[in-house]
């Protein structure tokens, strides 16, 4: 694809990702950032290409440390982003933080 | 051919799905909704990926799946509720940690254009502040390090020039590396002053401000996926990275403005506590 349309995307999700968080209560800022933070351990995606290439050795280390680490983040972020929505489901409105 | 054209029909489907989750993830009623919308998401990324014809064998890929999972799983169930904020700032640093290795095994994979290896080292450089300050921000939280991190703020006489001369060291090494992209030992200087960036710029602010701190990291994650993205010629991960990335900035922000404050003030004020103590 070329530079200009992956400009053009690029340039579209950042204003689409302003747009959507506007208006936040302060209870959910600690699981929003949990969220997101979840949300770009999408980096896995692209360390598979390197993970399962035999292009060189520090290549592949690199790549599957990658994987390993993004999993991580993407499991671990997920799963305690849930955790804070649960508790605040039973006690109500209480301040996450 | 055919394969590609699928993965990029279920990134389309899984982008809407991050979108989605974000949006639903900032109303109380729907949030826990939003994050299940956009674990999915990540899900079927992850599995679609996996067909990529450039893929040649899967053993490192499954062993490293499964490792990151157990790990992820096992802390998140783990952790006490109330080092929730600490968890995120590790997690944080561990993605922007992910970034910058896929970001260091393309630039000593092969040769590339070097418009690509300075979108790589911009990732680096951002993965590696990402990291650091995110451990930083961790030990101030936690206070574990107690002995060595402070959780208040640290600053010492010519920081500011320190932190000068760093970014400068950092903006070197990047024009040189990308005349000279073969030279690993480079790249390895560059990470190294990259990662030092972080703590110099996370140590010089209180433990109270963390909370802001570890948004603006989040959002710095973010766009470091999104430039290995740009290089990757990844689509999907430019559009979550870069909506990780504004709406990182954004509730660092709104963060800020619920303090009744400016972002410059939480990132600076420790140096302008040491201008006022010595005037």
């Amino acid at each position: 694809m070329s530079f200009i349309s992956l400009a053009m995307v690029l340039l579209l999700a950042i204003f689409l990702g302003f747009e959507l968080i506007r208006k936040v209560p302060a209870t959910l800022h600690t699981p929003l950032m949990s969220g997101a933070n979840a949300v770009s351990g999408i980096t896995v995606i692209g360390a598979f290409v390197f993970a399962g290439n035999d292009m060189g050795g520090l290549a592949k280390f690199f790549g599957v440390l990658a994987v390993f680490l993004a999993t991580i983040n993407v499991v671990g972020g997920y799963m305690v982003t849930d955790r804070m929505l649960s508790m605040f489901k039973g006690k109500g409105d209480r301040n996450a933080k | 051919m055919q394969n590609e054209f699928i993965i990029n029909v279920v990134y389309l489907i899984s982008a809407a799905l991050f979108i989605i989750g974000l949006k639903l993830l900032s109303h109380p009623s729907t949030a826990r909704r939003g994050n299940l919308l956009s674990a999915v998401g990540m899900l079927v990324a992850i599995c679609i990926t996996l067909i990529d014809q450039q893929i040649v064998s899967y053993q490192w890929i499954l062993i490293a799946l499964a490792a990151g999972s157990i790990v992820g799983a096992v802390v998140a169930r783990k952790i006490a509720l109330t080092s929730m904020p600490e968890l995120v700032s590790l997690l944080n640093g561990i993605g922007g940690l992910a970034s910058l290795a896929v970001a260091f095994a393309m630039v000593v994979g092969g040769s590339l254009a070097t418009y690509i290896v300075v979108i790589l080292l911009i990732a680096i450089a951002i993965g590696g502040v990402t990291f650091t300050g995110s451990l930083v921000a961790w030990a101030k939280l936690s206070g574990k390090l107690g002995n060595i991190i402070q959780t208040k703020a640290m600053v010492f006489k010519g920081q500011a020039i320190a932190n000068s001369l760093l970014v400068l060291a950092i903006v070197l090494f990047a024009v040189g590396i990308s005349f000279v992209p073969q030279m690993t030992f480079l790249v390895f200087v560059f990470v190294i002053l990259c990662l030092a960036l972080g703590v110099m710029l996370v140590l010089p602010i209180g433990g109270a401000d963390m909370p802001v701190v570890i948004s603006l990291l989040n959002s710095y994650s973010g766009l470091a996926a999104c430039a290995a993205g740009i290089a990757l010629n990844n689509n999907l991960l430019i559009v979550a990275g870069a909506l990780v990335g504004a709406s990182g900035i954004i509730l660092t922000s709104i963060m800020c403005k619920a303090m009744n404050r400016s972002l410059t003030n939480v990132l600076f004020s420790g140096f302008k506590e040491v201008s006022s103590v010595s005037t």
